[in-house]
């Protein structure tokens, strides 16, 4: 028996900030706004860290019950909150990476109208992830997954005024909603058969009946389709590169380093049902596979730097997918946190460029930044290279991982890996082409003066306060690698661990794993390097070769430009049919024509008959004694015509 | 003995006089003794009914009548005085205040 941890304490805290900052904050000063939110955001943090610190006298996993929730006969579900190590690793990520983000936010957003408000959804964001990745059972993990959802919609939305941002906003709510849809009907399906959502008891639930294998599958794909949508994956991805819109720092904390990765915690989480489908994983790891692929290739011909490195984040989650698809669940969760790091990083980085240039997002308007804005560029400089997969940076080691998985797990493939090895070449593409566009040759913007959302005079560095928060994590993205994928592995055995992983790798042979994995190691850093040399060759001895070699193959540069053309897809399929149906048919069809119509009509017909009949009602009291005396001379003819009988 | 029917032809003619100069004419008080007209019609055929069937109460009936008639007139002829005093008209066409 473990002491109480107060585990609720964590995700309430920047509750009660939001709360403070929300409901109040428009009579505070930023310094009160930005203390509040930091002191709230940070409580969370150090309590994550204290926990962490006592590891080693608690018995995992330790769950913690708040209080009675729903109890309807025999099923239960209760606000219960999960502690273990994958958990743990959620944890530290979100609130460590979330921390650094809200200092970041202080100096990003001082110049900007609604600072309070920034800071209350921010704070709100985190109670709601940090809900989602506590939760002891679905239905409170679902609680935080629609939160964070929430929490993203109004981040998006920020700058509502903006046609663009609100339109964006609502598609991502909106294509978030598709895919809770698939997870609540999982959950449905598990209240059903398991009659309970803790997820101790539907684990074991799964363990004891293997046999049931179409629906622990449906459930499965289910599941799936809710990561889909929060994770973005394909078909579900479309609506985190409009996702932009919102502020850069929100862009790194949800869009980069905590929600999106949502999806791959659950998947984790859930793995005792992914294990016991071949066809669910197999689905899993396709869907990350190809994501990976896809994204990445619409990455390499974006201009804008933020799109750039949304397109990478659903790479990157694909590569947490496929990990995932093969049952290499730690790996997964490996690669979301070095992702968390350097992608939080790529992106705060960026936002100090936007900074920097005055609103410019515009990577074709840039150059030659790096003697300009030296810190940015150094802290960005490692992360290219840690997304890009070079040694020792942190993502080459859960890259290779993966991609080592993919090749080697009972359910890897060959095909798995060399998509994989051939997306790391075209991620470390993209990413060093954004690097030598950004930050060599000559700049190719106007001078900003004085002007914009961000810009005040000349290009400069960014304050301290933004400054601090890339430092932290560019270490992280350095180091926080070297920890080693079999620690890792070990670390999240017990939560991770599974009769079926357990089969794989026999210790005999683990001479020739170490030669095979050196073989696999090599490839993928090769692959990097030609990245490298590729893109330095395009965009930085020979600028002009790019171009040219648009103009050669203009057919695909056009398709791959206009993002394969699937939002126009999207619109002709989804969305059109249901806007014209609901113009068309509901609204002229049957609200127009059938309910309106109606009413307008008995309320015409009404309106004509009052019309003729109001001509009695003159107001002169002779008349009305005519209507009376002839109403009785009539009455009367009626009686004596009929009174005989 | 006269026939019922006699009393009843009155009693309708002396109604239908009542309703006519309701109807047509404009001078309250002319309107005013056209409803006594038609009340006296009325009566007269209770009292005929009466003294047909050996019945009382269409003679109370009357008596009835009569007070309600007497009590309207008191209040009736008050009015029509004060109606005269602040419209100095009778015409009932002119006295519409209240119409719209």
């Amino acid at each position: 028996m473990t002491s109480n941890l107060h585990l609720w304490l964590i995700p309430i805290l920047p509750l009660i900030g939001a709360s403070i900052n929300g409901l109040l904050g428009k009579r505070f000063t930023r310094q009160v706004v930005s203390a509040i939110a930091l002191s709230f955001c940070g409580a969370a943090f150090a309590m994550a860290v204290w926990i962490s610190a006592q590891l080693s006298s608690l018995t995992l996993p330790h769950v913690e019950t708040l209080a009675q929730w729903i109890r309807v006969s025999d099923f239960r579900a209760d606000f219960a909150f999960n502690l273990d190590q994958l958990s743990l690793v959620m944890l530290l990520v979100v609130t460590g990476v979330g921390f650094l983000i809200h200092i970041y936010s202080i100096g990003y957003m001082w110049e900007e109208g609604g600072f309070y408000r920034f800071f209350a959804y921010l704070n709100l964001f985190m109670f709601f992830m940090l809900t989602l990745v506590l939760a002891a059972n679905y239905l409170l993990m679902f609680i935080g997954w629609e939160g964070v959802g929430l929490a993203s919609y109004l981040l998006i939305g920020f700058w509502f005024t903006k046609d663009s941002a609100a339109s964006a906003g609502k598609k991502a709510f909106i294509v978030n909603r598709v895919g809770d849809f698939g997870f609540l009907i999982a959950l449905f399906l598990m209240i059903k058969n398991f009659g309970s959502l803790d997820f101790s008891k539907v684990f074991a639930s799964v363990a004891s009946m293997p046999g049931n294998q179409d629906l622990l599958t449906s459930i499965g794909l289910l599941l799936m389709v809710g990561a889909a949508g929060k994770s973005a994956q394909i078909p579900l991805y479309v609506w985190l590169p409009d996702a932009m819109e919102g502020p850069t720092p929100v862009s790194a904390l949800i869009h980069a380093a905590t929600m999106v990765t949502a999806g791959v915690y659950m998947v984790s989480r859930s793995h005792v049902i992914f294990e016991h489908s071949t066809t669910a994983l197999t689905v899993v790891a396709i869907i990350g596979t190809l994501t990976a692929l896809f994204a990445a290739t619409i990455g390499v011909c974006q201009t804008d730097i933020k799109k750039v490195l949304a397109y990478s984040t659903i790479s990157q989650l694909g590569y947490m997918f496929m990990a995932c698809g093969v049952a290499a669940f730690s790996a997964g969760i490996f690669h979301l946190m070095t992702h968390a790091f350097f992608k939080g990083l790529l992106f705060l980085a960026a936002g100090s460029v936007i900074h920097a240039v005055g609103g410019e997002q515009d990577m074709r308007r840039m150059g030659g930044l790096r003697n300009k804005i030296p810190v940015t560029f150094w802290t960005m400089t490692a992360a290219t290279f840690a997304i890009a997969g070079f040694p020792p940076f942190a993502g080459f080691f859960s890259k290779d991982t993966i991609l080592f998985k993919a090749a080697n797990s009972p359910y890897g493939s060959w095909a798995y890996w060399a998509i994989g090895v051939f997306t790391a070449f075209l991620t470390s593409f993209y990413m060093f082409r954004l690097w030598f566009l950004t930050f060599f040759g000559q700049y190719r913007g106007e001078e900003p003066h004085g002007h914009g959302e961000h810009g005040h005079g000349g290009i400069h560095e960014s304050p301290k306060v933004m400054l601090i928060p890339l430092v932290i994590l560019a270490f992280l993205s350095i180091v926080g690698g070297w920890i080693g994928s079999e620690r890792f592995d070990r670390f999240l055995a017990p939560t991770l661990h599974s009769s079926v992983t357990a089969v794989e790798a026999p210790s005999g042979e683990s001479e020739g794993r170490a030669a095979s994995e050196l073989v696999f190691t090599s490839i993928s850093v090769a692959a990097a390097l030609c990245g490298f040399l590729l893109a330095w060759q395009l965009y930085h001895r020979r600028p002009e070769l790019p171009q040219r070699i648009a103009h050669s193959v203009q057919g695909i540069y056009t398709t791959v430009l206009n993002k394969y053309y699937v939002d126009e897809l999207y619109a002709a399929i989804f969305v059109k049919p249901l806007i014209d149906g609901s113009t068309k048919l509901l609204w002229h069809g049957i609200d127009r024509d059938i309910i309106d119509a109606t009413l307008d009509s008995s309320a015409e017909s009404a309106e004509h008959v009052s019309d003729t009949v109001r001509h009695m009602q003159s107001g002169n009291i002779r008349s009305y004694a005519g209507w009376i005396s002839v109403g009785a001379a009539a009455l009367v003819v009626y009686m004596v015509w009929t009174g005989g009988r | 003995m006269v026939p019922l029917s006699y009393y009843l032809v009155l009693s309708g003619i002396l109604f239908a006089c009542g309703v006519t100069g309701f109807l047509i004419k404009r001078n309250i008080i002319s309107i005013f003794m056209s409803i006594e007209l038609m009340l006296n019609g009325v009566n007269l055929s209770f009292v005929a009914f009466a003294a047909q069937w050996k019945a009382l109460s269409g003679q109370v009936f009357v008596f009835f009548v009569m007070v309600v008639a007497a009590a309207e007139a008191a209040v009736g002829l008050a009015i029509i005085i004060a109606v005269y005093r602040t419209r100095e008209t009778l015409n009932v066409d002119q006295v519409n205040l209240l119409k719209l």
